[in-house]
C-alpha cells in the first residue's frame, strides 16, 4: 500500500475541515484502486488498473480546475477478509472517496457491504457476479463493465442457437463460478438446451485433467468453463491435450480476457467464442487510448475490459463531481448524480446507469482469430455479434433489487 | 469402472510431479537439514529457463530437459554458497525463513517482468497427439512424463543409496567431521547435493511447462502440497517420498472424481491423520 506524506496531510486537512464546518466547496478526492496485484488475476486488473486510473485523472483536467486528486492502490490477494479490512481502513483512515476495480466476486461482495455501510462509492469494473446489481444491489455501487448475466445471455444464447444444446459445466468453486454457472444454465434451458452435469473445481487449480475427463465422458456438446484467469487458460490448454475439441465437443469460455488469449497464444486459443464489452481495436477512440495505455505498461500489454472500465468509470465520476461543483464525500449523493447523467466516453461509447447500479452498454461476441488471420501483436479478435445495450443485461422486470421501483 | 481407470492414470501423472519435487526436498532435507521453501520458485525457474531457451535461443524441449536443470542447479549452488551454508547447525526455522524469503523475492521479480497469466510453451512435436486406451484417451506427453519421472526418481534413489558417492554423502550427514578426516571435501559435497535437489525441481518445471502455462506462481501453488507429501512420506526418506508422491497423486485423482470440492484438501487431511498416528511419517525413522 502506498502511503504518502501528502495523503496524511490531506487526511488531517479533511478532518480539520470537517471539524471546522468549512463552508467553501471541498474539492479533494481520493481514489483507491483495490485489486489483485500478485495473484492469478493480476494481468487483467492489477497494476494496469492503476495506470488506467492515473490516465483518467490526467485526462479529466480536474487538477487545472482547482481539484486535488490522490490515487492509492492495494492488493486484496483475492481474499474477501483482506479486501474488507483494507476497505474499512481506506475509508476510516485514508479517507478514500471511491473504490475502483475490485475484481474477484467474493471480495467485491464483501467490499460492497462496507462501502454501503460507510456511504462511500464502489465502481466495480472487475467482479463478475450479477448479484452486485440484483439481490445485493446498493445505492453506493455501480457495476460498470460486465456481469455473469450478460455473459451467459450473450455467449450462452449464441452457442445454443448454433446447435450446442447439451452442456456440461466446469465451475470455479466460489461466488463467481456459482453465479456464472447459475446464470448460464438458466439461459441454456430457456433457449431450449439441456444441462447434463457439472463439476466444481477449487479456485486456482493447476491440473484439470480429472475434471476434463469427466466432462469428456458426459458427451455434452458444449463444455462451459465457468471460471476465469489462470484456471481458464489451463483448462483450454489441457483440453487440447486430451483431444476434447478434436473429439467433437466445443469449449465455451464464459469469461475470457484479452490477457488470457495473449497468454495462451493464438495457436491454442483460435476459434474460441466469448463475450466482452471492450476490445482495443474497435474504433479510433479505443485504439488511441489503448496505444497510450500500452506504452505505459511494463510488458506493453493492451488494456483488458476491466482496466478500460476503470478509465471510463472514473471519467464519468469526475463529470458528476464537476456538475456538483464540489463536496464529493457523500457517496450515495454522488452515485445518484452519476445515475442521472448519461455516460459517454471513447471506450464504451454512449450509455446509461440504471437505478439498480447497472451500467448499460452493448456486449460484443468475439471469436479468436486463427494465427494466419492476425496481422500483428494483440490482433486477436473478430467481432461476430453485438447485443444492444438494452438487451444485454438482466431486464429490470426480473430484478429483485430493492432499489428498483415496481 | 472405465472412468475410474482413467482417474487412476491421471492421478499417476500428477503423482510424477509430486514425486520429483518431494524427492528433491527429501534429498536436500536429508543431506543438508534444510527445509527448502524455495523449491517451488526453483521449479518455476526451470519452466521459465525452458521457455527462454526456446523463444530466445531456439533450443528445443529435449535440450531444455538437460540445460535448464543445470542452469537452475548452478543458481541453487550459488544460493547455498552465499547464504544457506551459514545456517548449518542453526535451528530449522532459520533455513525455512531464509528459503521462504528467497522464494517470495524470485516470484516477485518474475511476476514483475512477466505478469501473472503466464507464457505459452508447446508440447514438442515428437510427443504430440495421444492414443486411445479403450478406457481413456491418453495424451502421449502425459505418458512420457510418468515414465521419465519414474526413471529419474529411481536413478536418484540408486545414486544416493547404492553408489560410493551416495555412501560418502550419507556418511557426511551422519558425521561431517569424521568424513572430513578421511580427506573428503564435505562443504563441496553439500553444495553439489543442494544443486542436485534444485536440479530435480527445475527438471519437474521443464516437464510441466507444456502442460501448464509457464507462470511465476506455478510453484507457489504446488509447493504446499508437496510439503504435505514429504511430511506424509517421512522427512528425508528417499524411497518414501517417491512412493508417497505417486500414491498421493492417485488419491487426489480419485477425490477429484468422487468429491471434487475436496480435491485440494484431501492431501492435508491425510497429513493430519498420518501425523496423529505416526508423527515421523509413513517411512520415516524416529529422530
Amino acid at each position: 500500500m502506498k502511503h504518502s506524506i501528502s495523503a496524511m496531510l490531506l487526511g488531517t486537512a479533511l478532518a480539520l475541515g470537517a471539524a471546522g464546518g468549512a463552508v467553501a466547496q471541498d474539492k479533494n478526492i481520493k481514489i483507491g484502486v483495490l485489486t489483485d496485484n500478485s495473484g492469478l488475476y493480476a494481468d487483467l486488473g492489477g497494476s494496469g488498473s492503476t495506470v488506467a486510473a492515473q490516465m483518467a485523472i490526467e485526462d479529466s483536467g480536474l487538477a487545472a480546475k482547482g481539484w486535488k486528486l490522490d490515487l492509492i492502490s492495494a492488493d486484496h490477494q483475492n481474499k474477501p477478509d483482506i479486501g474488507s479490512t483494507i476497505a474499512r481502513q481506506w475509508i476510516d483512515v485514508e479517507k478514500v472517496d471511491i473504490f475502483m476495480d475490485v475484481l474477484n466476486s467474493g471480495v467485491a461482495l464483501a467490499v460492497n457491504n462496507v462501502v454501503k455501510e460507510k456511504n462511500s462509492i464502489l465502481i466495480d469494473t472487475g467482479a463478475a457476479t450479477s448479484d452486485l446489481t440484483n439481490a445485493q444491489c446498493s445505492p453506493n455501487t455501480i457495476h460498470w463493465v460486465y456481469d455473469t448475466y450478460m455473459l451467459a445471455n450473450s455467449t450462452g444464447q449464441a452457442l445454443v442457437k448454433a446447435g450446442g444444446d447439451t452442456w456440461y459445466f466446469l465451475t470455479a468453486d466460489y461466488a463467481f463460478g456459482h453465479a456464472l454457472e447459475r446464470d448460464t444454465a438458466a439461459v441454456v434451458v430457456k433457449s431450449g438446451g439441456k444441462v447434463i452435469g457439472n463439476v466444481k473445481h477449487p479456485l486456482n487449480t493447476a491440473d484439470f485433467s480429472s475434471f476434463l475427463l469427466q466432462a469428456q465422458a458426459s458427451k455434452a456438446k458444449i463444455i462451459g468453463m465457468a471460471n476465469a484467469g489462470g484456471d481458464t487458460t489451463n483448462t483450454i490448454k489441457q483440453a487440447a491435450e486430451f483431444g476434447i475439441v478434436s473429439g467433437g465437443q466445443k469449449l465455451a469460455g464464459l469469461l475470457l480476457f484479452i490477457t488470457d488469449v495473449h497468454s495462451l497464444g493464438l495457436k491454442v486459443a483460435q476459434g474460441l467464442n466469448f463475450t466482452e464489452t471492450f476490445y482495443w481495436d474497435m474504433n479510433d477512440g479505443t485504439r488511441a487510448f489503448s496505444k497510450r495505455f500500452s506504452e505505459r505498461m511494463k510488458n506493453k500489454a493492451m488494456p483488458s475490459m476491466v482496466q478500460a472500465g476503470v478509465y471510463s468509470g472514473l471519467l464519468h465520476y469526475f463529470k458528476a463531481l464537476e456538475a456538483m461543483g464540489g463536496n464529493p464525500h457523500d457517496g450515495a449523493k454522488v452515485v445518484a448524480k452519476m445515475k442521472e447523467m448519461p455516460t459517454d466516453d471513447p471506450l464504451f461509447g454512449k450509455g446509461t446507469i440504471r437505478e439498480d447500479g447497472r451500467k448499460l452498454h452493448p456486449a460484443y461476441l468475439f471469436e479468436v482469430k486463427k494465427p494466419e488471420e492476425s496481422k500483428g501483436p494483440w490482433d486477436y479478435y473478430k467481432l461476430i455479434g453485438t447485443t444492444a445495450a438494452d438487451q444485454a443485461f438482466r431486464p429490470l422486470s426480473e430484478s429483485v433489487c430493492p432499489l428498483v421501483k415496481k | 469402472m472405465q472412468a475410474l481407470y482413467a482417474q487412476l492414470l491421471v492421478g499417476l501423472i500428477n503423482g510424477s510431479f509430486y514425486a520429483l519435487l518431494s524427492l528433491g526436498l527429501a534429498v536436500i532435507f536429508g543431506m543438508l537439514n534444510i527445509i527448502n521453501f524455495a523449491h517451488g520458485a526453483l521449479y518455476m525457474m526451470g519452466a521459465f529457463v525452458a521457455y527462454f531457451l526456446l523463444s530466445l535461443g531456439g533450443i528445443n524441449y529435449w535440450w531444455a530437459l538437460l540445460i535448464a536443470p543445470v542452469i537452475v542447479g548452478i543458481f541453487g549452488m550459488i544460493l547455498e554458497r552465499t547464504m544457506l551454508q551459514w545456517l548449518t547447525g542453526l535451528d530449522h526455522l532459520y533455513g525455512l525463513l531464509l528459503t521462504f524469503g528467497i522464494a517470495l523475492i524470485v516470484q516477485g521479480v518474475f511476476q514483475n517482468y512477466f505478469g501473472s497469466s503466464g507464457l505459452p510453451y508447446a508440447i514438442p512435436d515428437q510427443l504430440k497427439g495421444g492414443m486411445n486406451l479403450g478406457f481413456m484417451f491418453l495424451p502421449i506427453y502425459r505418458g512420457w512424463v510418468v515414465v521419465f519421472s519414474l526413471v529419474v526418481c529411481l536413478a536418484t534413489w540408486f545414486l544416493i543409496e547404492k553408489t560410493q558417492l551416495g555412501a560418502y554423502l550419507r556418511a557426511a550427514t551422519e558425521n561431517p567431521t569424521l568424513v572430513r578426516a578421511f580427506g573428503i571435501n564435505v562443504p563441496r559435497m553439500i553444495t553439489l547435493t543442494y544443486g542436485l535437489g534444485v536440479g530435480l525441481a527445475a527438471l519437474a518445471g521443464v516437464l510441466s511447462a507444456p502442460i501448464n502455462q509457464v507462470r511465476p506462481l506455478m510453484g507457489a501453488d504446488l509447493i504446499i502440497v508437496v510439503f504435505a507429501v514429504v511430511v506424509i512420506g517421512g522427512m528425508g526418506s528417499i524411497m518414501g517420498s517417491i512412493i508417497t508422491g505417486f500414491a498421493l497423486g492417485v488419491i487426489e485423482g480419485l477425490t477429484k472424481y468422487f468429491y471434487p470440492e475436496a480435491s485440494n484438501t484431501v492431501v492435508f487431511v491425510l497429513m493430519v491423520l498420518v501425523l496423529l498416528v505416526k508423527p515421523t511419517g509413513l517411512t520415516g525413522r524416529a529422530a
